[in-house]
């Protein structure tokens, strides 16, 4: 997997540059190593850590079940062994692509021959007022984590703004720990993005359930409090709450590439090998806009994604270019649900249910001209599964055999 | 620490020293120990921590979920002692425990 060391990695060989130090470049580094790219590599890294998995800081890393250690994606010992070096806790301020240099916050000015923008997304504030007074977090890193979990105290009033993935993750969490949970959602479902209202109505009554007050079609108007949040505001009243945490989405950090001209919309934009407008320049995960497998231009938030273009920019540079085609995947664990979805729902898809909600163990497929395009599974692995493989292989399956528990999702096509 | 041994499609041997709590395909991660890649970091969702358990210790791991199960009817090189090391969370009894990688994971 990793090239041997002492041979090719002198100053002349080309470097490759890597913006960003989290999923997609941990696996770029593994990829373009493992793919023979025998030159220097640098990740830079604003975050004071080595990339790190994410998906746990909202689940068994909130509830402390799950040490600091064991979120590294890689030993330190992959980095030395495959020669990476890492720049972390400084910044990338701008990209001279004349140059070809990335300028770092400290002042220096790193040559590159070919960089990889993994840049990520950041948390969208929430603009209200009160919105900086202390108790109030947002959950994207390590820090954040570490900066709430003190507050998760037995009784302690928790506000949740925004019934997304990460608001429900740590609702669940919370009502674990004995925390008052209040979720304020603006829309009339929960996780309206992310999934088809039957899920929303499922989760929803699976967190009433457990003790979390909702209020639907609710947006925040202000965080109240002296010195420190008392109260949030929301539908003309006040409530009370000891901290809050925010959830309402994330923007793709687009600004370096923007500014040194790259195309952006909403994300960098790519082709289906993950290069920019700048055929020296390549973009890989949540800050890319890209074409899914429908044509569509999308932008996902996700670790597939991250990893999954990680692989083929790095393919790419390397010189060997496998067009990106791979169907999307995503998993939220809530209380003992096992959330899993695969593929894209879209506006219109007809959906099959199988399985009864009401045992916790179901699944939605999503067809499109009968095709199955997307399926969410709770607690249905072979259902996510199968589901998975019949939109790879883009399968038709009649709705009355997916709906037929009768029939085994190992026979289902 | 339990010690394990992690054993290469190539025979190529390993052995790692696992904390108690953590899943045998952590302790090869976090090792640089090839041959398991956990693609999806333990989430039971990508089937690239397949291993091998060493006949006598197979009735000492913890029972297979639907999901491991379903997992491992997709996986290539599927033997009746396959696992996914993800789902093996580590205990005491783990001590000299073997798991070999299977050719694909090679």
């Amino acid at each position: 997997m990793i090239a041997p060391a002492g041979k090719g990695f002198s100053g002349m060989a080309e470097r490759i540059v890597i913006i960003g130090a989290g999923q997609a470049a941990a696996q770029a580094v593994a990829t373009l190593r493992a793919e023979g790219f025998a030159g220097a590599l640098t990740i830079v890294g604003d975050e004071s850590f080595p990339p790190y998995q994410r998906p746990p800081l909202s689940k068994a890393y909130l509830q402390g079940t799950f040490e600091r250690e064991r979120l590294f994606l890689k030993p330190d010992a992959f980095y030395t062994e495959a020669h990476c070096e890492l720049i972390l806790g400084i910044a990338a301020t701008a990209i001279d692509r004349e140059k070809r240099t990335v300028a770092l916050a400290d002042g220096r000015a790193i040559p590159y021959d070919k960089l990889l923008l993994a840049t990520g997304a950041r948390v969208r504030k929430i603009p209200v007022a009160g919105a900086d007074l202390p108790g109030i977090f947002y959950l994207r890193g390590i820090a954040d984590v570490d900066a709430m979990r003190a507050h998760f105290v037995p009784g302690a009033k928790l506000a949740v703004v925004g019934g997304g993935y990460i608001g429900l993750e740590v609702a669940a969490v919370a009502r674990k720990a004995g925390l008052d949970v209040t979720v304020f959602e603006a829309l009339d479902r929960v996780m309206a993005r992310a999934v088809s209202p039957r899920l929303s109505e499922f989760y929803e009554k699976v967190h009433r359930d457990a003790g979390v007050v909702f209020h639907m079609n609710t947006g925040v108007e202000a965080f109240e409090g002296a010195g420190k949040l008392q109260a949030v505001r929301a539908g003309g009243k006040s409530y009370p709450a000891d901290i809050a945490l925010v959830g309402i989405g994330v923007l793709p950090n687009v600004e370096i590439a923007g500014a040194a001209g790259l195309a952006c919309d909403d994300g960098i934009k790519v082709d289906r090998h993950c290069a920019t407008s700048d055929p020296a320049i390549f973009a890989a995960g949540d800050c890319t806009r890209h074409h899914g497998r429908d044509g569509n231009l999308i932008r996902l938030e996700c670790v597939q994604n991250a990893i999954d273009q990680a692989k083929h920019a790095a393919l790419a540079m390397v010189g060997k270019p496998v067009p990106y085609g791979e169907v999307p995947w995503f998993w939220s664990d809530q209380y003992d649900l096992k959330l899993q979805i695969a593929g894209l729902a879209r506006p219109g898809d007809r959906l099959v249910l199988r399985g009864d909600p009401a045992t916790r163990k179901f699944a939605v497929f999503h067809l499109r001209d009968g095709v199955v395009a997307a399926v969410e599974a709770v607690n249905a692995a072979p259902e996510y599964i199968v589901g998975r493989k019949l939109i790879a292989e883009g399968q038709r399956v009649a709705p009355e055999r997916l709906a037929d528990q009768a029939i085994p999702m190992k026979n289902i096509a | 620490m339990p010690k394990i041994k992690y054993v290469e499609h190539n025979g190529k041997e390993h052995e790692a020293d696992v904390p108690v709590g953590w899943s045998v395909m952590e302790g090869a991660v976090k090792n640089l120990i090839p041959g398991i890649d956990a693609d999806c970091g333990g989430a039971c969702a990508c089937a690239t921590c397949h291993v091998y358990v060493a006949a006598e210790w197979l009735a000492k791991m913890p029972p297979k979920t639907d999901m491991e199960e379903t997992m491992l009817d997709f996986a290539q090189d599927l033997e009746p002692n396959s696992r996914l090391s993800c789902q093996l969370k580590v205990t005491p009894e783990f001590e000299g425990l073997t798991v070999k990688m299977p050719k694909s994971q090679h």
